[in-house]
């Protein structure tokens, strides 16, 4: 006891689980010990039944209410016992009920006053239990397809509920037009095209050069470099200069506005503008939409230079091509009809990348999970939709022979 | 639960000092709490009650001064031992501050996962034990934080703070936010559970009744420091003119009222 005595003392400060450990090991008394006499068992229980010991304490429990099945009676003594706390009370209780359970008859000795009202908490509790939720549905594959399905529909219906919704507020826009909010059309206008700009000049940049130099490679062979000229004028202007950036924008845009939308739902403040009378389609979600309507055009304008100006500089560089054959060259190949395909292009791009990215912000649950989540699908869903609106347009414009 | 430290200040705040935008919030701050009290920590609005608790907890850094809990000197301490003090105490934040994609229950169990290594079966009885010691049902456990109520979700979160069995309990205004009966109920279930778990309970609150009715002792901060403490009748008898504006002012409740309930 002494020894017990002179390590408590010691644990004062941060090392007192490995002091309670110590103070087991020090006088050998296991946290609780079993004897069998003829038809009745004896239990003794010492030390801290805390939550440190928990993991320890619990199979000895289990074992001892296993135990009690082959006897008639058991006789607890809970003297040893020094610190209880919830996860003991709970320990013991399960105790008893194993017991009761089993019809043995309980004799319980030494249990301290202080402990009382812990052991009469754990004693009413987990009693009404609910029942367990049913059977999960994912369970065939045939109900995995139908779930998915439903997914589907219901998301289809959601963007055409957006985008029907947009034309009524466009309508009634042009009634009062007064009514429109220029500054925070213009305040998102600065942010998806003026600070895009760096990145999409970058950027196609970077894949007008790449696209001139692997043509220069390849068509060298056949003393055809010049022909480069003609596949990056008319590449960048029907089609690469309006997908790059349309991806671009879905990423960086369309994920903000997700972003922004679905926090907003989350505390609340899309709840808040209804009440008010106002409603969120006008307030929120119409000037984003138009700013990205006349972003998307400028940036692809934009973008479309920069890449030919990143193919003339590998020409140049790379091919020995002089920039005034390049441009001579470019000027025979590209006519207004190439760049007004890839131009016409852009605004329904815009159209489509904002309504997904608004429909995804809107359908935020309440937790961060459920955020991260739209804002990946509503990126996924843009970049998807908008290259196969560009496929839909291309299967257009041949149609039409431009 | 575990043996005493040898003092009998389970918190201990020398001269802090915390500066935030360029003023000094907390100015040469002095407190003391001792084992098994309940605290109530009162102040005007924006006073830096609820900094004072986060320089505490180390939330917030300070320019100077001592902090010990539990014996603990929380910036001498190396990371096992400012984790073996942040075990020994729980924190209810004044939104609850759930995790929002976990479960009540996950909730609940969140810090038993953390620190001690139990099976699923005692986890979920222990917690749904924790969950009905806060007043609430067992069928809540797997209902999403934003299903919740603001009743419930300060009654979970209590839970949460609880499901160490910690020394210290740390409230950030409570009762704010409830109905007058819920706020009773919530004051009469600190009470109960300081008295069975043997806590030790630092409450910032704005509440009168609690105060009056479950504080063992009120601290009021203004200007950067504690002004005046002691138990309820300190208060009262205070000259300071906030003190007397608080306890005694346009709301405060009549000594009489408050003498028939204790």
């Amino acid at each position: 006891m002494a020894a017990l005595k002179r390590a408590r003392q010691s644990c004062a400060g941060p090392n007192q689980r490995y002091c309670i450990q110590m103070s087991v090991a020090l006088t050998g008394e296991p946290l609780l010990r079993s004897r069998a006499q003829g038809d009745r068992l004896h239990l003794a229980a010492a030390g801290s039944w805390t939550a440190q010991n928990a993991s320890d304490l619990e199979p000895l429990v289990d074992d001892a209410v296993t135990a009690s099945k082959s006897v008639d009676g058991v006789d607890l003594d809970m003297a040893g016992v020094e610190n209880l706390d919830t996860f003991g009370a709970w320990l013991l209780e399960r105790l008893l009920r194993g017991f009761a359970e089993g019809g043995v008859r309980i004799t319980v000795i030494g249990l301290q006053e202080r402990f009382r009202g812990l052991i009469k908490e754990a004693h009413l509790s987990n009693r009404k239990l609910p029942e367990p939720p049913g059977e999960d549905m994912v369970a065939s594959v045939l109900a995995l397809l139908r779930h998915g399905f439903g997914l589907l529909t219901r998301d289809v219906l959601l963007n055409v509920e957006m985008f029907g919704a947009l034309v009524v507020a466009s309508l009634r826009l042009l009634t009062r037009p007064r009514s429109f909010r220029m500054t925070s059309m213009v305040h998102h206008l600065d942010r998806v095209c003026w600070r895009a700009v760096p990145i999409i000049l970058l950027i196609t940049f970077l894949i007008g050069a790449i696209i001139a130099q692997q043509g220069i490679f390849h068509f060298r062979r056949f003393g055809a470099e010049v022909y480069v000229v003609d596949m990056l004028g008319i590449l960048v202007m029907r089609e690469i200069g309006v997908l790059i950036v349309a991806i671009m924008i879905a990423g960086r845009s369309g994920s903000s506005y997700t972003a922004e939308l679905g926090s907003m739902k989350m505390r609340e403040e899309v709840d808040a503008l209804q009440t008010m009378g106002l409603d969120p389609i006008d307030v929120l979600i119409l000037p984003r939409i138009v700013a990205l309507v006349i972003a998307l055009p400028i940036l692809t304008f934009l973008g479309s230079m920069a890449a030919l100006y990143g193919g003339g500089m590998v020409c140049w560089l790379y091919a020995g091509m002089n920039p005034e054959i390049f441009l001579a060259r470019l000027r025979e190949i590209i006519s207004l009809d190439h760049f007004t395909v890839g131009l016409s292009k852009a605004p329904f791009m815009a159209l489509v990348i904002g309504i997904v990215a608004s429909v995804e912000g809107l359908q935020v649950k309440g937790s961060a999970e459920s955020l991260g989540l739209q804002t990946t699908a509503s990126v996924v869903k843009a970049i998807f939709l908008v290259i196969v609106l560009d496929g839909i347009f291309a299967m257009f414009f041949a149609a039409i022979g431009k | 639960m575990l043996a005493p430290p040898t003092n009998d200040a389970v918190i201990n705040v020398r001269d802090a000092v915390v500066v935030l935008n360029n003023q000094a919030v907390l100015d040469h701050l002095s407190l003391d709490v001792f084992r098994g009290e309940v605290l109530g920590f009162v102040g005007a609005s924006g006073t830096g009650k609820t900094v004072l608790m986060r320089t505490i907890l180390g939330l917030l850094p300070k320019r100077a001064g001592t902090i010990e809990v539990l014996g603990v000197d929380l910036d001498k301490a190396n990371e096992a031992e400012r984790h073996a003090v942040e075990r020994r105490w729980g924190v209810l934040f004044q939104q609850g501050a759930l995790f929002s994609s976990l479960t009540v229950i996950q909730n609940v169990q969140f810090p038993m996962r953390e620190y001690l290594n139990l099976s699923a079966r005692l986890m979920d009885e222990i917690a749904i034990t924790k969950l009905e010691m806060v007043g609430l049902k067992a069928d809540v456990r797997d209902k999403f934080p934003s299903e919740l109520s603001g009743g419930m979700i300060k009654r979970v979160a209590l839970a949460r703070a609880l499901a160490l069995d910690p020394e210290i309990v740390f409230l950030d205004e409570p009762t704010s936010g409830l109905d007058p009966i819920g706020a009773g109920d919530f004051d009469e279930l600190i009470r109960t559970l300081q008295q069975t778990l043997g806590l030790t309970v630092y409450m910032v609150t704005h509440d009168l009744d609690s105060l009056y009715e479950i504080c063992d002792r009120i601290a009021v901060l203004s200007e950067g420091r504690v002004i005046v403490d002691g138990p309820i009748a300190t208060m009262l008898q205070s000259e300071h003119p906030w003190v007397k504006e608080y306890f005694r002012g346009k709301r405060g409740r009549a000594v009489g009222v408050s003498q028939a309930h204790a």
